[in-house]
């Protein structure tokens, strides 16, 4: 039941997406009713599929057909269901369910389209959104890819789906493709993830040509094949076995999708899209994606590694890559005002705990983390978008001209919009880590707890002080947005998002509060005692040897505890008699906050390094050069030859041999008839003298010659 | 009795005046004539041969009439159109009627 339940699983959204395309696209509550019911089937078939796995169901479940033959043997896919496909397709179906409902108010579903509003640019004055019939197709079709990729059983597949959301990124983030700037952030998303999916596909190809196989069950959990890749040298050279250069470039791949340092920049501009997108690309499904792909790929990273052992070079660079880029987003997100802005790099900085994470071999403790974080960054991002969407109604009614976007013309919003507000609270909270009650706590606590008892002091210190700045950037961003007095006039004028948008925050909240619970690590005091650490066990089952669990021990907790507190605290005092007008507090840092604003130069980096090098590079050679040269040169070359040629089959062939000839048959007969007519002289006894003539000719010869 | 031969040169003597006529007068109806007195002149080899030859049965005689009934036919349509070229040429001179001549 279980295997043919998990096939179906990616088939309703993709099934909508071709209806919603072909059919319902004229109808507004067609393609929602489409897109939403396909999602529920998906949800309710991912759900049974979670329960009968918690349940103590056999894992994993696996089924597979023949799909391409490649001589002798065949290239099969297949599902397969194991502990952490279980649990990704439980937070991937829940937030994607929330996303799919609030993505119906969100977009003004039920007012009448205002006659201003054009395709392409945002609806300004709370009419329906012109292509929202487009926009399910276009996450219908995310759906369809990101489930596929969580059920499959075997990395080509999963491959086509990271794909598939590469290019829905694309169309979602452009989805307004009127602003100029949404316009470069789909272009930059795509061209900086693709990046790292040439570096994936190249490990794919690598990964295929040593094993032949691509299926997780063949490579994943086979001891041997896992140990011949640990011990053969690598095409680099000897010093690097081939395990770890696969498992490198599969993590480029994690770092495009992940938006890992240093392949960051495009997350932030991928805000130009519809918030529900941001909550898409970032929470749900693509950056997820990328988590999923280095935790599913755990044993080819940690391939001849033991636990305790020190790490190897490519853990040693996950785990780098993962801290710095935790610290350094979290760095700048507490100078952004952008209100989404902050909640984008607050994801990176997030995704860069579970990198460092399994960089460190946590396996458990990154797969727990990236369940809360979906949870409670889907929370946000849809808050924010609820807050933007107050804030303009505001403007619009007050007739200010204010980017809605901007937490400084904010303020005061909790009295307006309460339900937001305490969802918007739990989720920050949850993502700053606040001590007990969040889920965001105890994971991101169990990491931190991994770094510090495996004595990776370094790591365990810059994801403190991340931790501290996630603290910090998350009460300004809340003390900016919803405590004290409002702003701006739009702000005071701001009220309350529709049931459909507050009804799936309040279902993640209720997540980002209770998720946690599964994971209370084993020996905390008190709630250790009666609550089983499930988290654990059900997703430490899915390697192939069982994980320790650290010791419990009590100096990463009071970090830990001491770092969110503080960072709240400090958020708190710092913002919360912010003037309209006034200049940000952190402005007294001087240089590092004007660095921080230009988020350190980098994409100016990437324009001086990459981007003006390769149009340089493009209108030297490849213009001017390559096409205009070579490849004009030779069309024109080959353009003249047969020029010529035509020319002389015409002159020297064609008109004098086949056309003279032609000619020549009309001519002579018309020149025989001109000639011959002289004897037609219509007169009809010179024809009679002839033919007496003729017949006495003819009997003279019957008569005397024969 | 008179010698078949007789006949014979009498029909030839017919003939060749109706060849001539045909072939040297410049009136359409001195041609028609022409043709007639050729026909006239076959009439009296056809009859005179009957007489002389196969007496016993009536086949030249029936023969003789057909041509006759042909000839009478052939003057009718022929003066039809000669009457009606003069009327719109004014003329019945063979060799001025040549529409077809190049």
């Amino acid at each position: 039941m279980i295997e043919i339940i998990s096939w179906l699983i990616p088939l309703p959204p993709l099934l909508a997406f071709g209806l919603i395309v072909l059919f319902a696209n004229r109808s507004n509550r067609a393609s929602h009713t489409l897109g939403i019911g396909a999602m529920l089937i998906s949800w309710a078939l991912a759900m049974s599929v979670f329960i009968s796995a918690v349940s103590g169901g056999e894992l994993p479940v696996s089924t597979e057909v023949e799909w391409l033959p490649t001589g002798d043997t065949a290239f099969n896919i297949g599902t397969w269901i194991d502990p952490l496909t279980a649990v990704t397709l439980f937070f991937v179906a829940w937030t994607m369910l929330a996303i799919f409902v609030y993505s119906v108010g969100y977009h003004n579903y039920g007012n009448a389209r205002d006659p201003d509003d054009r395709p392409g640019f945002p609806p300004h004055a709370g009419g329906i959104e012109p292509m929202y019939a487009r926009f399910f197709a276009f996450i219908s079709l995310f759906a369809f890819a990101m489930l596929a990729l969580v059920v499959t059983d075997n990395l080509l597949v999963l491959f086509v789906g990271w794909e598939i959301m590469g290019f829905c990124s694309y169309l979602l983030i452009g989805f307004w493709y009127g602003k100029d700037s949404a316009k470069a952030a789909m272009v930059k998303a795509f061209m900086t993830t693709r990046v790292g999916d040439v570096f994936l596909l190249l490990g794919l190809a690598y990964l295929y040509s040593l094993t032949g196989t691509l299926t997780y069950s063949e490579i994943l959990l086979n001891a041997e094949t896992l140990e011949r890749l640990a011990t053969t040298p690598s095409v680099l050279g000897p010093g690097t076995s081939a395990a770890a250069l696969i498992a490198l470039l599969f993590f480029i791949g994690t770092v495009g999708k992940a938006a890992q340092w240093p392949l960051h920049t495009w997350l932030p501009d991928a805000m130009e899209g519809p918030t529900p997108v941001s909550a898409m690309i970032h929470a749900a499904a693509m950056v997820s994606a990328g988590i999923y792909l280095i935790l599913r790929i755990f044993p080819l990273i940690t391939a001849g590694w033991r636990h305790g052992e020190p790490l190897p070079d490519v853990m040693v660079i996950i785990a780098f890559i993962g801290a710095f880029t935790a610290l350094f987003a979290a760095s700048l997100a507490i100078g952004q005002n952008d209100i989404k802005r902050v909640l984008a790099y607050s994801t990176i900085s997030q995704l860069g705990y579970m990198v460092a994470a399994v960089g460190m071999g946590a396996f458990v403790a990154a797969a727990f983390h990236l369940i809360t974080h979906a949870f409670f960054k889907a929370l946000l991002f849809l808050g924010s978008g609820s807050v933007i969407h107050g804030v303009e109604h505001g403007a619009h009614e007050s007739g200010e001209h204010i980017d809605p976007n901007d937490m400084t013309h904010m303020g005061g919003l909790r009295k307006k919009m309460p339900l937001t507000f305490w969802t918007f609270l739990i989720g920050g909270l949850t993502l700053a880590g606040f001590p007990i009650v969040t889920a965001g706590f105890w994971s991101k606590d169990e990491i931190l707890a991994e770094a510090y008892g495996t004595n990776h002091l370094a790591i365990f210190v810059v994801l403190a002080l991340a931790a501290l700045l996630t603290a910090f950037y998350t009460m300004r961003q809340i003390t900016l947005t919803f405590l004290g007095e409002p702003r701006s006039k739009a702000a005071e004028h701001a009220h309350e998002s529709k049931w459909t948008m507050t009804a799936p925050l309040a279902m993640l909240a209720l997540f980002s509060l209770t998720i946690g619970w599964a994971g209370i690590p084993k020996g905390f005091p008190v709630l250790s005692s009666f609550i089983p650490n499930w988290v654990h066990e059900f997703v430490g089952a899915t390697l192939l040897e069982p994980v320790e669990s650290l010791e419990f021990n009590v100096i990463p907790l009071l970090v830990s505890v001491a770092v969110a507190l503080g960072g709240l605290l400090v958020g708190y005092l710092m913002y919360r008699r912010l003037e309209a007008g006034a200049p940000d507090p952190l402005a007294r840092l001087g240089r590092v906050y004007v660095w921080i604003q230009n988020k350190y130069y980098f994409d100016e980096l990437y324009d001086f390094l990459f981007v003006r090098p390769l149009y340089w590079f493009a209108e030297t050679f490849v213009y001017r050069g390559l096409d205009r040269r070579v490849i004009d040169g030779t069309l024109h070359g080959v353009a003249g030859l047969a020029g010529r040629l035509g020319g002389f089959l015409r002159n020297k062939i064609d008109l004098p041999i086949v056309n003279g000839s032609g000619d020549l048959v009309g001519e002579g007969i018309k020149t025989a008839g001109f000639e011959g007519r002289v004897i037609q002289t219509g007169r009809v006894q010179a024809y009679l003298i002839v033919g007496i003539i003729f017949a006495g000719a003819m009997l003279s010869y019957i008569f005397f010659l024969s | 009795m008179v010698p078949l031969s007789w006949y014979l040169i009498l029909a030839a003597a017919l003939f060749a005046v109706g060849i001539f006529g045909v072939l040297a007068r410049r009136n359409a109806i001195a041609i028609l004539m022409g043709i007639e007195l050729m026909l006239n002149a076959v009439n009296l080899n056809l009859l005179a041969f009957w007489r002389y030859l196969w007496s016993d049965n009536l086949t030249g005689v029936v023969f003789v009439i057909m041509v006759l009934a042909v000839a009478a036919a052939e003057v009718a349509v022929g003066l039809a159109l000669i009457i009606s070229i003069y009327r719109r040429r004014s003329t019945v001179v063979a060799e001025d009627i040549d529409l077809l001549k190049w």
